[in-house]
């Protein structure tokens, strides 16, 4: 039987303990970010665990006004709006996270490139509260 | 890549849409039944619906907008055509363009003579933020929606690495629009059909009758640039950047090319269709191009035996105005990097040499997104045969072709048509 460890739970596990947990290929070397039980590369299974360092750059950005119902229970809005992102991490791979810090009155002003570095944030309320990766300028 | 054939030909013999728009008290099936009657009467020598021997249907999700599963039935049933075989096909906004895609296949290997391909969503009878949550479920809802992305907010990340890697400006967007809706003011079946400057024009009039103060927008650009008028959705995406929440329904009937003429003296031959896959968009090698839309068009023109260059009529899932330019970059119609420049110099508008989207495309005509693939058929149909009215292309068009994406790439699938 093969019970597959590299699972969105395990990957939120360890987002739980503020670590960012992706897989390595053992085969040809790739690095994956979330974990991948089979290395879309090589197609190999022969992958292990990995822990990221949590630098990065900012690859892309928007500014969201117009919000989702988690993001407007998280206190979000027209008002109060917010930026996600696409975060290219030192070691090569990209995640999309929340990015906090940035000058999203002037987002002409906010650089591709900018320096990032991992943290976390918390959202929802009671049993449905979780920790998400974020990032901050 | 390996250049596939089909079995026999398929030919393209009625096509029909509900108009696109806000419908309410009206669910899909109201509507589909609208398409279908429009399709049987643009067969032009007749047609019996009991020749139909199945039915592909492209919808996104009445699940979640009309509290419906099992959607395809109930369109075979309300146009009188159980116990057909009928499947619903989802791929997200790309439902319509895969379900066309689908049929083609069922043609071309012989196992039926006649399908009918329909697309159809109802989304407005949900609360924006509700629509919103709805259409992020085309996305990764593990990896990438809990970093807050909505769709536009995808589209509007895309834009800032295309302005960042291409130097486009921020106006540049707004144009897409604008053109989108010169030509969308021409086709009575949109949902928002009316030019800038009508709309413009419209709210200068309600302010003077509400004893406001009358906005001072000289031109068009002045209206789409002013935050009141346009307001940010998710920057760089305003509202004029965005397609509509729609509802809407099309069918098309795709028979066998050894009986199409039994049907109309002007069919329309299916003789490309591309489609792939790919990756969250965060796992993509590039931000600025949709790979999926380039391997798709290369599968498509090399099916088809054609060239960018050679396409006549183009419909692109213009789902946000920078998808429009991205589109018109990975169809191979310009340089990586280049689309942009062409919005600015009027190339792709109706007068242009590279017209785009003379339908109005989604932003104008309408996007109920499981119906927007088989729509977009609708304007090549039109266009290929002469009957496109006010916004006909000159020079008797020969070569159409369709661009249809789902979510923000995992999808695409390209169709290419041709007038023989
Ligand atoms: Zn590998």
């Amino acid at each position: 039987m093969i019970d597959n460890q590299f699972t969105s739970t395990a990957y939120y596990q360890s987002v739980a303990e503020e670590k960012i947990s992706g897989t390595h290929c053992k085969a040809c070397g790739a690095l994956h970010l979330p974990p991948r039980p089979i290395c879309p590369r090589c197609l190999s299974d022969d992958v292990e665990w990995v822990e990221f360092g949590g630098k990065g750059v900012l690859k892309a950005f928007t500014v969201v006004y117009i919000a989702p119902t988690v993001m407007i229970a998280a206190g979000y809005g027209r008002n109060n709006p917010y930026v996600a992102g696409i975060v290219q991490l030192d070691e090569g791979p990209c995640i999309s996270a929340q990015i906090l810090g940035l000058d999203m009155a002037h987002p002409e002003t906010i650089a591709i490139g900018a320096p990032l570095s991992a943290t976390f944030v918390e959202r929802g309320e009671g049993e449905a509260k979780k920790k998400f990766l974020a990032f901050q300028a | 890549m390996t250049t596939r054939k089909l079995g026999r030909g398929v030919a393209l013999v009625g096509a029909g849409m509900s108009k696109f728009g806000s419908f309410p008290g009206k669910n899909s099936r109201d509507l589909f039944v609208e398409a279908f009657q429009e399709m049987r009467a643009s067969v032009d020598k007749g047609l019996d619906p009991r020749d139909i021997e199945a039915l592909f249907i492209g919808n996104y999700s009445s699940d979640l907008f009309e509290n419906q599963g099992h959607t395809a039935p109930i369109m075979a049933d309300w146009v009188g055509l159980t116990p057909r075989p009928a499947v619903r096909i989802e791929d997200a906004c790309a439902s319509g363009g895969a379900a066309l895609r689908q049929g083609l296949l069922a043609v071309a290997s012989g196992m039926y003579d006649m399908v009918l391909v329909g697309g159809i969503e109802k989304m407005t009878d949900l609360p924006t933020e509700r629509v919103t949550d709805t259409l992020a479920t085309a996305a990764d809802m593990v990896y990438e929606i809990p970093a807050g992305f909505t769709f536009p907010g995808f589209y509007a990340a895309m834009a800032t690495a295309y302005m960042a890697q291409y130097g486009a400006p921020l106006d540049v967007f707004l144009k897409v629009g604008l053109k989108n809706h010169d030509n969308g003011a021409l086709n009575d079946k949109a949902q928002f059909g009316q030019r800038i400057s009508s709309i413009m024009e419209a709210r200068k009039a309600s302010a003077a009758k509400k004893g406001n103060p009358i906005p001072t927008w000289e031109t068009e650009m002045d209206f789409l640039r002013d935050p009141r008028a346009n307001i940010t959705i998710a920057w760089p995406m305003r509202l004029y950047d965005c397609s509509p929440i729609s509802d809407g329904a099309a069918a098309v009937l795709l028979v066998s090319e050894e009986i199409a003429r039994k049907f109309t003296d002007a069919p329309l031959y299916y003789i490309g269709s591309g489609q792939a896959s790919d990756a969250a968009l965060h796992d993509r090698p590039t931000l600025t191009s949709l790979p999926s839309a380039k391997l798709a068009a290369q599968s498509a023109y090399e099916m088809a035996g054609v060239k960018p260059a050679d396409i006549d009529v183009v419909e692109v899932h213009d789902c946000f105005t920078i998808a429009e330019i991205i589109a018109s970059e990975d169809l191979g119609f310009f340089k990586s990097g280049e689309g942009w420049k062409a919005v600015e110099e009027g190339v792709t508008a109706r007068s242009g040499k590279r017209p785009i989207n003379t339908s109005g495309g989604l932003k104008s005509k309408g996007h109920p997104v499981g119906a927007s693939g088989v729509g977009q058929v609708l304007e090549i149909w039109k266009q290929l045969r002469g009957q496109a009215g006010e916004r006909q292309l000159p020079g008797a068009p020969r070569l159409g072709l369709t661009h249809n994406v789902g979510g923000t790439g995992q999808t695409t699938v390209v169709n290419i048509f041709e007038r023989r």
